[in-house]
């Protein structure tokens, strides 16, 4: 009797994968954890460990096969190892802790939808009370929750089946604006064209970009850092992390200083939820930085940046950013993050303006440091200045409020000392 | 090593085996989480199987068979008097119905690899049990699912159940038939075992303390049942109490308001059952529990304790089996981190007295009391073609409809397969179908269902001026 493997749940709202590659042959023995296959899901390339140690009996999906989770992958021969019977589920979450009101259970249902309709409110975190049914009868269809829940939800919808926090006060949805675009001209008519189909990673991007630009009102502020004493910091301590098999880089200390400020600033470090009407503070600092592949661009998280050492920081950027590149990164690598640093600074320009990587509410991109002839105490000296760009929901926060967390990045990049560094 | 010290760490510890905390754990099982039920009777199944729903239904089928030989004697079709088998019957009622569906039971868990531990748990605290018993141990619990149901009620005053006096446990043991029985309490675990010893030969005398039988439900509903009630029980005293009772020897004694002093064989009190929280060590968790021991829940069937969970009877009314069922999935899933809620708009309630009652969503009182603006339609069984055929057309099917939107909102049935039926009314409040929906499905000819659609059609005739 064989162990069926199936398509774990691969969370933030991830249904469905395209096998890549398969990396094990029918009649296998595998150890557990060895890896399985190679998936791409709308965030990334990932491999899938084996859950159970043992033999593999029979693989049923094949490298460019697009699979729903739950469906089978592989079955295993009959493992020695007990408890292996189930397949590994995804860490149970913690399950949503509203204030109880004491009384008996109510019965509720005055909201008219079919239990499968109420059920999709709730996985897009829709209070159906809220909706106007178009349905014969008032009902409320579908279609009538999605569309309350905005056009671009799809991705980003089971933040509500994740823990929800107390509520301090009653709150209520915001409105939404979306619109439809139109129909694209026959570019034919003015010359020879090509249609190349997006990428999975690509067409996600564009989803996520589009729904981020489309739905956050975005605004920026610009800043400059003097980071001539950091430069002079990083240098002087490149061979000695290099002993300790770690590559220092600038970014890492970005990183340290936006998680330092983000403790400062914590309406930066939130997702706003827009349906509740409630802005969601994260009390932990998962950063992600931004990484260019051959395939598009990825976004690791590395967790508790507030809490790690700096070498710690530099040697998990650097472990991840190159796990990314190989497309070995795990589901984990890449997901739960709170703010989002980019850093074009290898690849030129004097700046970017940054779109916000929904639902988080704030970007912090920096360019390349040049060498800037600066007025010092009526004197011109010569300066190592680091373009900052901050990206931020002006749903969340205002100008002046971007403005000061800017100036605590700024700060903390001009006063290392201050970072806490730990080196 | 000491007992006492082993300590077992969960995912997820189910206290109680019965409909809600099996439901509960199986759905854990599936989501991946491990799971353990402690129960006190180390077996699965709970009062519903080996006290309540399962075996009275057993003993209701006997009764059912007796009444429609009856009923045959009047299309000319007779078998004789009726020869009871009580060790016959009490040996098919546990052999080949309880314990066929408790092995069920305990083959589902060993296939999903839910562990029951026999025992008494009682909480040390909102992430650690003790259970005591033949299996000593602790446990340690990411989440708790509280589903220790309910117990029978008593009388305040009155000897507790014991030879004579039983409860609706000590009833479906079926220890005789007495020659005369007292009922005391109109409603459904009343009239159900009243019915069953009624058909085994019992003389019955029904005590209810308000003025009609099944207090709560539409009287159009109930009409057709008191009438059938009336001619199988040798009394029936509503608006009536019984003001002592006590055993003297192999009687019982009663002091019947209004009817004076009168003797039975036995006695039945059936008023009601009690949330089972006490004796749970609660009191070291954040729990809240009422003063009638009930653990308020919210929609997602969780507790004021972030750790524990609670469904079923020990959560309050309704005390019915399948809301426990449904509440210990959505407490699984919950807990498995997915979106569910306890929000059905229905919780079929059914009296399988014959003829049966079943009643969900709201009810024509119920709407009447909140001034909810609703149409009515009635469709009695003395126009069903298949009623007739089975000569029983004391039946009738209701709907309670939203007067704007021609929602669905209650449905109400009663006759012979009521508890059947009602699922397609259930299936209507709940998917808030419109009477126009009911009405253009077809329904096979000759059926009893078909009440539905006539029922609904009523509704959408245009008056004629």
């Amino acid at each position: 009797m064989g162990r069926p493997f199936v398509l774990p749940d691969l969370g933030e709202g991830l249904t469905e994968a395209e096998v890549v590659a398969v990396l094990v042959h029918e009649g296998d023995v595998i150890a557990e954890d060895a890896p399985l296959l190679a998936v791409e899901t709308d965030k990334a390339q990932v491999e899938i460990p084996s859950p159970i140690g043992g033999r593999v009996e029979t693989i049923h999906v094949a490298p460019g096969q697009t699979v729903q989770v739950g469906a089978v992958l592989v079955t295993f021969a009959d493992a020695a190892a007990a408890g292996a019977a189930a397949p590994a589920p995804s860490a149970p979450r913690p399950a949503p802790s509203r204030p109880v009101e004491p009384g008996p259970a109510r019965a509720g249902g005055a909201v008219p939808a079919t239990p499968a309709t109420r059920r999709l409110g709730r996985e897009l975190g829709i209070d159906l009370r809220a909706v106007q049914g178009t349905g014969r009868g008032g009902r409320v269809t579908d279609d009538d929750v999605r569309s309350a829940a905005g056009a671009g939800a799809r991705g980003s919808a089971p933040a509500a089946s994740a823990a929800a926090p107390p509520r301090a006060r009653p709150a209520k949805p915001l409105s939404r604006a979306g619109a439809e675009l139109p129909p694209l001209p026959r570019f034919e008519q003015w010359g020879p064209v090509e249609r190349a189909p997006l990428s999975h990673l690509r067409r996600t991007i564009a989803e996520r970009m589009a729904l981020s630009a489309s739905v956050v009102p975005h605004v920026t502020h610009f800043d400059r850092a003097d980071i001539t004493e950091l430069d002079a910091l990083v240098r002087g301590n490149l061979d000695a992390a290099r002993a300790r098999g770690v590559p220092l880089t600038l970014t890492s200390f970005l990183l340290k200083a936006a998680a330092l400020a983000l403790a400062a600033h914590p309406q930066f470090n939130a997702s706003l939820d827009d349906a509740a009407g409630e802005l969601i503070l994260k009390r932990y600092y998962h950063l992600g930085i931004a990484v260019a592949t051959d395939r598009g661009l990825i976004v690791p998280v590395i967790r508790d940046v507030d809490r790690k050492p700096l070498l710690e920081v530099a040697r998990e950027l650097a472990g991840l950013a190159q796990r990314v590149r190989d497309g070995k990164a795990a589901l984990d690598d890449l997901r739960g993050g709170t703010f989002t640093v980019t850093n074009i600074g290898a690849l030129g320009g004097t700046g970017a303006i940054p779109i916000i990587n929904y639902p988080e509410v704030a970007i912090l991109a920096v360019a390349r440091a040049r060498e800037e002839a600066v007025v010092r105490d009526g004197r011109i000296v010569v300066r190592l200045l680091l373009p900052l760009t901050l990206t931020f929901d002006h749903r969340v926060a205002d100008g002046a409020d971007g403005a000061r967390f800017a100036a605590e990045i700024v700060r903390l990049l001009e006063h290392p000392d201050q970072l806490r560094l730990e080196l | 090593m000491v007992m006492g010290d082993l300590v077992r760490e969960v995912d997820v510890v189910v206290v109680g085996g019965g409909p809600g905390g099996y439901s509960a754990a199986f759905r854990c099982a599936e989501l991946g989480l491990e799971t353990v039920v402690v129960d006190a009777g180390k077996r699965l199944g709970g009062a519903c199987l080996y006290e309540g729903c399962i075996p009275s239904k057993a003993l209701l089928h006997v009764a059912a068979v007796v009444h429609e030989v009856e009923r045959a004697r009047d299309i000319g079709l007779s078998y004789g008097e009726p020869k009871i088998s009580l060790p016959q019957l009490r040996a098919w009622m546990d052999d080949r119905v309880v314990t066929k569906l408790a092995r069920g039971l305990a083959g589902v868990a060993r296939s999903r690899g839910v562990e029951v531990i026999g025992g008494r748990a009682v909480f040390e605290d909102s992430r650690g049990l003790r259970v005591e018993g033949d299996e000593p141990q602790k446990i340690r619990f990411k989440h708790a699912v509280i589903a220790t149901g309910s117990l029978p009620a008593g009388l305040p005053g009155f000897p507790d159940a014991g030879a004579r006096v039983m409860d609706s446990t000590g009833a479906l043991a079926l220890p005789d038939v007495p020659e005369r029985l007292l009922v005391v309490g109109g409603g459904y675990i009343g009239l159900e075992l009243g019915t069953v010893y009624a058909a085994l030969g019992s003389q019955v005398t029904l005590v209810e303390m308000t003025d009609g039988l099944l207090p709560g439900v539409d009287r159009d509903l109930v009409q057709p049942l008191a009438r059938r009630i009336d001619k199988l029980f040798a009394a029936v005293h509503l608006k009536t109490r019984v003001t002592a009772m006590r055993e003297v020897g192999a009687r019982v004694e009663a002091e019947i308001e209004g009817h004076g002093a009168q003797s039975f064989d036995r006695a039945l009190v059936a008023v009601g059952r009690r949330a089972q929280s006490a004796g749970l060590g609660l009191e070291a968790t954040r729990v809240h529990v009422d003063a009638r021991g009930v653990i308020p829940v919210d929609d997602r069937c969780k507790t004021s304790d972030p750790h524990i969970y609670a469904v079923g009877d020990v959560t309050g009314e309704p005390m019915l089996a399948h809301r426990a069922m449904r509440q210990g999935k959505v407490a699984a899933e919950v807990i498995g981190g997915r979106p569910a809620a306890f929000d059905n708009a229905a919780v079929p309630a059914v009296v399988f007295t014959d003829p049966e009652v079943a009643w969900c969503g709201l009810t024509e009182r119920e709407a009447k009391q909140s001034n909810q603006p609703v149409k009515v339609a009635r469709f009695s069984w003395a126009a069903s073609g298949r009623a007739a055929t089975l000569g029983r057309s004391d039946g009738l099917t209701k709907l309670i409809v939203d007067h704007d939107s021609g929602r669905v909102l209650g449905v109400g049935v009663v006759g012979p397969g009521a508890g059947e039926l009602i699922a397609e009314g259930t299936l209507a409040v709940e998917t808030a179908a419109l009477v126009e929906d009911l009405a253009a499905t077809i329904h096979a000819h000759p059926t009893l269902a078909e009440s539905f659609m006539e029922a609904a059609q009523s509704l959408l005739i245009e008056p004629l001026h």
